[in-house]
């Protein structure tokens, strides 16, 4: 058992125990001090379900909430809490980390072939960053909450709120350092890990997708740093920023916060995007139609993310020609997640398409966020968002493209690379039904939220007249089997780890450099660097090669 | 050869990988400096151009002989961090703990002048939020005070989170120079000193942009 070889195969029967980066070392030291990429990613990946747990019980309190037209379960006060809470939880400490902190940080060195990131001290580093963060923001929560809403608009979070915005805003601010090390290490190492003959344009998209959104987020981040830092300023010193009793101007708070704060929707939903070319090109066993443009729609996405901030400021008080250019420009968004829902769409054609799970979850992204696009076009449409601004249409249409598609690619890409990350196979019975049971929970809660904002239903507030009451009811229901939904795979992802059957290398016959190692992979990934001499999602021209071999 | 590969870390195939990597990691990190800086110079433009007279009357108020001494300052400290730099690519130990132990010194000595220029303030009653009170005279342009509080709240906000990248400056440099002292750097392995030297580079240019911006306003 101590000596274990380490160039050993996998899955012959009757061999000494590989190697690989689970079984190194033990203790809960080997863990807290590692600075193997995948471990990190593991690590994420535990504190961030911690976090998306808090925020949805925080979500399920305020759909209890919203049974009923009066005001019963909470208080106004505390209803604003929740919102607040429920926003700073899932976007701060899920959404942005997500797949980049826990996919990224495991497959991205696999891809392309390296033994690791190109800083993994500053890789480990990020992750307590992210923790001591999560620790500020959690010692805020727990302290009586916060009430602003996840946006902070001064000058109500700077002079007027009454709740914990300082402690919140300390946690977010150290949070963003972390979210800037990971873009900046996944940068540094795309551009120089790459392993012999794999040019850019060998590289799976994941990886682009990923570049891209590394480039938001140490462009974007930084900008909601200095922005906090004089929220923080103005609130503890009094300097005179934001706030108009002190000469200030709350608009400039707005354009601060959403120069970072648009781009990362961006951040949120790029990588989902990644791992959906992936899963997509995988499951119809075809090349993905289009891949520069692909490619390159996701670097387009990053840098038009960056000139549609403004949008959100139509009925702020920004100027009507200021708000053209931004309509406009948001507009140009749709091109580029326009090309690539058509890319996916023309490789799923003619394909041998097979509907595992993260299949249906991938399925699922494309028609979820193709809703959640096209609704974003009447939020971009000047007229059209005098109506709908702050209606519970907005509450859906970033809840489609949020929970619909950034938390669809993470499940996608959850049962993606289960087996790769843990070496076990989970019941792939459950995970359909779960798949489905998500699609209609989720369903049903936010459509039903878009039919409410048309009607007029403002959003962030607790009563609401009793017309609207069928409506939330629907919601709220939805929710219940939207909440069953994501704990079924909890269990039976868990329920695997000790009984599900091994895995093997490859058990979707995969293509990418990730699947040609073991299952979980050693330490150092590969045994010898690989040499690339094809390129990405070569599935047709060499059908389906270790089944022949075995055969 | 054996201390080659000491400081080759595992993750690299060879040492020019590991520079080139260690050398980019610098400059994406100063990218997000540069975009964080941008939020403050944006909000000083947008008060600027609102308040053009109060900016003025502001500046007036700052001794601009101070800041042009301390920009003397910072332009020698960056060019001892060049020489260190280069004594560093050569080898040369000894010269290497000198010009860093001198960046050091004249980075305090950058920092001296500041908290003597803030005190200045404070006994002027010109600090927002904690002793503010409006001038009884004006220099030039008889403003509204609560618009000379906003110019006074981006001195502090910028100079502060200048001279606390300063600070972060000359702690890095304390640590270079004891690696520098235990011979961890040499001709072949210097990576550290070039991307601290990138650093220190960039909160001096950070300067230079500060300096006519706060205290050359409408000085003729």
């Amino acid at each position: 058992m101590d000596a274990t070889p380490i160039n050993a195969h996998s899955g012959t029967p009757g061999e000494p125990i590989r190697a690989n980066y689970l079984n190194v070392n033990y203790g809960l030291k080997s863990w807290l001090l590692t600075t193997d990429h995948k471990r990190i990613g593991i690590l994420y990946l535990i504190s961030i379900t911690i976090f998306f747990a808090l925020g949805g019980i925080f979500a399920a309190l305020i759909r209890l909430e919203l049974m009923t037209p009066e005001g019963d379960v909470v208080s106004s006060e505390m209803y604003n809490k929740l919102f607040t809470m429920h926003g700073v939880a899932m976007i701060f400490f899920f959404l942005i980390p997500s797949i980049p902190a826990v996919f990224g940080n495991f497959l991205i060195p696999m891809m392309i072939g390296a033994r690791d990131v190109a800083f993994p001290r500053l890789n480990l580093m990020s992750w307590y960053i992210y923790s001591i963060g999560g620790v500020f923001t959690f010692a805020a929560m727990a302290l009586g909450g916060v009430d602003t809403g996840w946006t902070f608009y001064a000058p109500y979070s700077s002079t007027y709120s009454n709740s914990n915005v300082a402690l919140t805003a300390v946690g977010i601010f150290i949070l963003g350092f972390s979210s800037i090390l990971t873009g900046l290490n996944f940068i540094v190492t795309i551009h120089k890990m790459r392993a012999p003959g794999l040019t850019w344009f060998r590289l799976p998209l994941f990886v682009w997708a990923h570049y891209a959104t590394s480039l938001i987020q140490i462009l974007g981040t930084p900008v909601v740093a200095i922005s906090i830092v004089l929220v923080a300023l103005e609130r503890l010193l009094k300097l005179g920023i934001f706030d108009p009793k002190l000469g200030g101007d709350p608009l400039l708070f707005q354009h601060l916060f959403w120069f970072y704060s648009h781009p990362a929707v961006y951040i949120m939903i790029l990588p989902s995007m990644g791992v959906v070319s992936e899963v997509i090109a995988c499951f119809s066993r075809k090349r993905v139609f289009g891949y520069p443009f692909i490619a390159f729609s996701s670097l387009a996405i990053a840098v038009l993310g960056f000139l549609v901030w403004g949008h959100h400021m139509f009925t702020s008080g920004q100027s009507v020609y200021a708000g053209m250019i931004f309509s406009v420009l948001t507009m140009l968004v749709a091109i580029p997640s326009a090309v690539k829902v058509f890319n996916w769409t023309a490789t799923l054609y003619k394909g041998s398409v097979s509907y595992q799970a993260p299949m249906l979850y991938a399925l699922g992204f494309i028609g979820l966020f193709t809703i959640g696009g096209l609704t974003g076009l009447f939020l971009a449409t000047l007229a059209t968002d005098v109506h709908l601004h702050d209606t519970y249409f907005v509450v859906a249409h970033f809840h489609y493209i949020m929970v619909g598609g950034a938390i669809m690619g993470y499940m996608a890409a959850m049962h993606f690379w289960w087996p790769k990350m843990t070496g076990r196979l989970y019941p792939e019975g459950w995970a359909k039904f779960a798949a489905l049971v998500i699609f209609v929970g989720f369903n049903l809660t936010f459509f039903p939220q878009f039919v409410l904002g048309y009607l007029g239903m403002p959003r962030r507030y607790h009563v609401y007249p009793p017309e609207f009451q069928v409506l939330n009811v629907m919601s709220t229901a939805g929710a219940s089997i939207l909440a069953v939904g994501y704990i079924i795979p909890l269990i039976y992802l868990l329920w695997s780890l000790k009984y599900g059957p091994a895995a093997g290398a490859n058990p979707w016959q995969a293509k990418g450099l990730e699947w040609t190692t073991p299952s979980p992979p050693p330490p150092h990934n590969f045994e010898r660097t690989p040499v690339v001499t094809e390129e990405a999602y070569a599935y047709e021209s060499k059908p389906y090669p270790e089944e022949a071999e075995v055969v | 050869m054996s201390e080659t590969h000491s400081v080759l870390a595992h993750q690299f195939d060879d040492l020019e990988q590991q520079f080139e990597a260690s050398t980019l990691g610098m400059w994406a990190f100063l990218i997000t400096e540069v975009l964080f800086f941008g939020g403050l110079f944006t909000g000083y433009a947008v008060y600027r151009s609102q308040y053009p007279l109060a900016f003025a009357e502001g500046s007036l108020h700052l001794d601009y002989r101070i800041g042009a001494i301390n920009t003397a300052v910072l332009i020698c400290s960056s060019l001892t961090m060049a020489l260190a730099v280069r004594s560093a690519q050569l080898g040369r130990r000894r010269s290497l703990i000198g010009f860093l132990l001198l960046t050091m010194l004249l980075g305090s000595v950058f920092l001296g002048i500041k908290v003597f220029e803030y005190s200045h303030k404070y006994h002027e009653h010109l600090i927002p939020g904690i002793n503010f009170v409006p001038p009884h005279e004006f220099i030039r342009y008889h403003v509204d005070p609560q618009q000379l509080y906003v110019f006074l709240s981006f001195y502090f906000a910028m100079t502060g989170m200048h001279a606390l990248h300063m600070i972060i400056g000359v702690s890095v440099l304390a640590v270079l120079v004891v690696l520098a002292w235990r011979g961890r750097f040499s001709s072949e392995y210097y990576n550290p000193v070039e991307v601290a030297g990138l650093y220190w580079h960039f909160v001096d240019i950070v300067w230079i942009f500060l300096f006519p911006l706060l205290y050359l306003i409408s000085r003729s």
